[in-house]
């Protein structure tokens, strides 16, 4: 693993009010760093803050207290709109629903982020039709998502994702609604991607789909259980033994 | 992100929201057009009279001074105090013309309806003034053809008519009037001229259907009964007020009033019109604003509430821009562009419609639809969709994105 650290969380809390002075401590201390050109695949059980961590790296959510630096820039504190344009230019996102926007045809969904970005009409048009023939979906740029099927349509998101050129994609169950052979296929995109240097941060509860990543961290009751490479083979290295992983350093910090 | 693809950007998935809905957009829409249609219809039909009354208004002359019995727009007192004054006598002109200084011309003008012969043809109910030759000064009378009868044909009583456009044009369709004989009356009149066509009274009265005869000719025709108004045009209208106290000092002279008593005699002038329709104008417009603000803001609570449904209904789609890096003003502008498409159309429409009812309407009422309405009509339609859909609007730019991905 080398590269330069593209995220890097210290000690990092998010603390729910649930009301009634009743507080949910979704994420307790947590502290992780992911380099660039890393493979990453974030599991754990529902409830585990898995979801709540996605959404602080996503920079859709911001922590209660701790440091996040995401590309050596503090966005722990930062208002909406900051965070609005670090989404905009660094992260990209695949849902498992799509997200795609309904009335729009695909061209136009992919075109979203640059808009937002402020490149000029010509200019974004072209980058996106590039994009979209880049995931195989060249003869497809005016359908509307209900013209396309689950992988297509899973297909326009990453290269809506991808046209910003984000230093991280952020995947979450990015195969939860397709079928198996589907979603095969979009697994073996996200390892062409990360072949060709993309960072890439799988958020998933099924084993064999983080088994794609090179490095699983494990999350429980809000802290990090483990956080291995994964052998050549695609075994995962004794990620039973927690007693070797300190929670709050993660050998990382 | 520039401003101009934000509000390109908003234009565009507004006019996609509103294609994707349009029986709501319309129904919606249908608030503001009432809405606009009454606002511009009202203000079609003030500002129609208005000018109607602004035309009618200059017959009466603004440096024209009318010494009656009774004050115009009511007066501040009880009515029979005016009804117990003395009556207003001919020879008042000429003792005031002997006093004043500061008045150009004073003529005494008594008025009949009478009917008007020339051959076969008949003129009924038409208006017959008794007057001096004064009155052509005082009125500042033009003439389509001929002249005004003189001092020396008003002292000699000679029968001599000037005659009203719209009475030449009934009685002599055809040829000059100019030399013919008219009867009055069952009278003999010469004409001598016709005046300049002077148009009607508020839409309600013409006031070319009149005769003009000398005043000796009228007692002749009417009996000496009739009190006249005393018409007295000032020489300069800089010194309105001062001419008006001068010819009070001597109204008072003549009816002989001791300083301790009011005066018997009203002094009339066009301000006393215009004031009394500016206050009627104001109340009809303070009325008709209050109706039509009403029916806007139904329209506008229309179009709030089609709005909050819009932002719910479009949470998910909201989080997912909102991840994608759309800021808050970017939906912000989005939502409010939609809001204001469905008043500008409903303004529009409200307004297309108005036009040819304002045609209508001017069959009953004097109505004008001059472009600055339009231009009102058009803000404030634009002004309602901004107002009611801030609220909404901003909602939906304050959503947590975690939240509204969530949604579904």
């Amino acid at each position: 693993m080398g590269g330069q650290k593209v995220i890097e969380l210290v000690k990092v809390n998010k603390v729910y009010d649930m009301g009634a002075e009743v507080q949910v401590n979704a994420l307790k201390d947590i502290s992780l760093s992911i380099d660039s050109g890393e493979y990453v695949a974030i599991m754990g059980p529902s409830g585990s803050g898995k979801t709540t961590l996605m959404n602080i790296l996503g920079c859709l959510d911001t922590p209660t207290s701790g440091l996040y630096l995401f590309d050596s820039v503090n966005v722990s504190d930062m208002d909406d709109n900051e965070l609005a344009r670090i989404r905009n230019q660094g992260i990209g996102f695949v849902f498992q629903t799509f997200n795609l926007i309904p009335r729009s045809d695909a061209l136009h969904n992919v075109e979203l982020p640059l808009i937002y970005s402020g490149v000029p009409v010509s200019e974004r048009k072209e980058r996106a039709r590039k994009t979209l023939e880049m995931v195989g979906l060249g003869d497809r740029v005016h359908h509307k998502p209900n013209e396309l099927s689950g992988g297509q349509r899973q297909r326009v998101a990453i290269a809506r994702a991808l046209i910003n050129d984000p230093s991280i994609i952020l995947a979450d169950e990015p195969t939860g609604n397709l079928d198996s052979k589907t979603g095969d296929e979009i697994m073996l995109f996200f390892e062409d991607l990360y072949a060709r240097g993309n960072t890439i941060i799988l958020v998933t509860h099924e084993e064999y789909i983080a088994e794609h990543a090179k490095r699983i961290i494990r999350i429980r009751d809000g802290m990090i259980e483990s956080d291995l490479p994964i052998e050549r083979n695609g075994k995962v290295k004794a990620h039973h033994d927690t007693e070797k992983v300190t929670v709050g350093t993660g050998g990382q910090g | 992100m520039t401003f101009g693809d934000e509000v390109r950007e908003g234009f565009k998935l507004s006019f996609a929201a509103l294609n994707a809905n349009k029986a709501r957009a319309v129904l919606t829409m249908l608030g503001i057009i009432i809405g606009i249609v009454s606002v511009t219809l009202m203000g079609a039909a003030i500002s129609g009279l208005t000018n109607a009354f602004n035309n009618s208004i200059s017959s009466i002359g603004a440096d024209v001074l009318y010494v009656q019995k009774w004050p115009w727009g009511g007066g501040d007192n009880e009515w029979w105090k005016y009804r117990n004054r003395r009556d207003m006598k001919i020879d008042y002109a000429d003792k005031i013309r002997r006093d004043a200084t500061m008045l150009a011309a004073v003529a005494p003008v008594v008025q009949r309806l009478g009917t008007i012969k020339f051959g076969n043809r008949t003129a009924n109910n038409v208006i017959v003034d008794g007057t001096t030759s004064d009155l052509a000064y005082v009125s500042n009378m033009s003439f389509t053809d001929g002249r005004f009868f003189t001092n020396v044909e008003t002292r000699g009583d000679r029968p001599l008519a000037v005659l009203g456009s719209d009475v030449a044009d009934q009685l002599f369709p055809n040829q000059d009037p100019i030399g013919k004989t008219i009867k009055v009356n069952g009278l003999s009149f010469r004409v001598i001229g016709v005046r300049s066509k002077q148009g009607s009274f508020l839409g309600m009265f013409s006031l070319d259907n009149l005769v003009i005869i000398p005043i000796g000719q009228f007692q002749d025709i009417f009996g000496t009964h009739f009190h006249p108004t005393i018409e007295a045009r000032v020489a300069d209208s800089k010194d309105m007020e001062d001419a008006k106290e001068e010819l009070r000092g001597i109204m008072r002279k003549i009816r002989g009033l001791t300083p301790y008593q009011e005066d018997d005699f009203s002094i009339n002038q066009q301000d006393l019109l215009t004031n009394a329709f500016n206050k009627i104008a104001a109340v009809i417009g303070g009325v008709g604003f209050f109706v039509t603000a009403l029916s806007l803001f139904v329209g506008g609570i229309g179009i709030m509430n089609i709005m909050f449904v819009s932002v719910t209904e479009r949470t998910k789609e909201i989080g997912i821009r909102k991840a994608l890096g759309a800021r808050r003003r970017t939906i912000l502008a989005q939502f409010l562009i939609e809001s204001s498409l469905i008043c500008l159309g409903g303004g529009l429409i409200g307004l297309g419609l108005s036009y040819p009812l304002s045609m209508l309407l001017d069959k009953f009422l004097p109505t004008a639809m001059p472009v600055s309405l339009a231009i009102i009509g058009i803000v404030i339609s634009l002004a309602v969709g901004v107002i009611s859909g801030i609220v909404p609007a901003f909602r939906a730019s304050r959503l947590d994105p975690v939240d509204a991905l969530r949604y579904e």
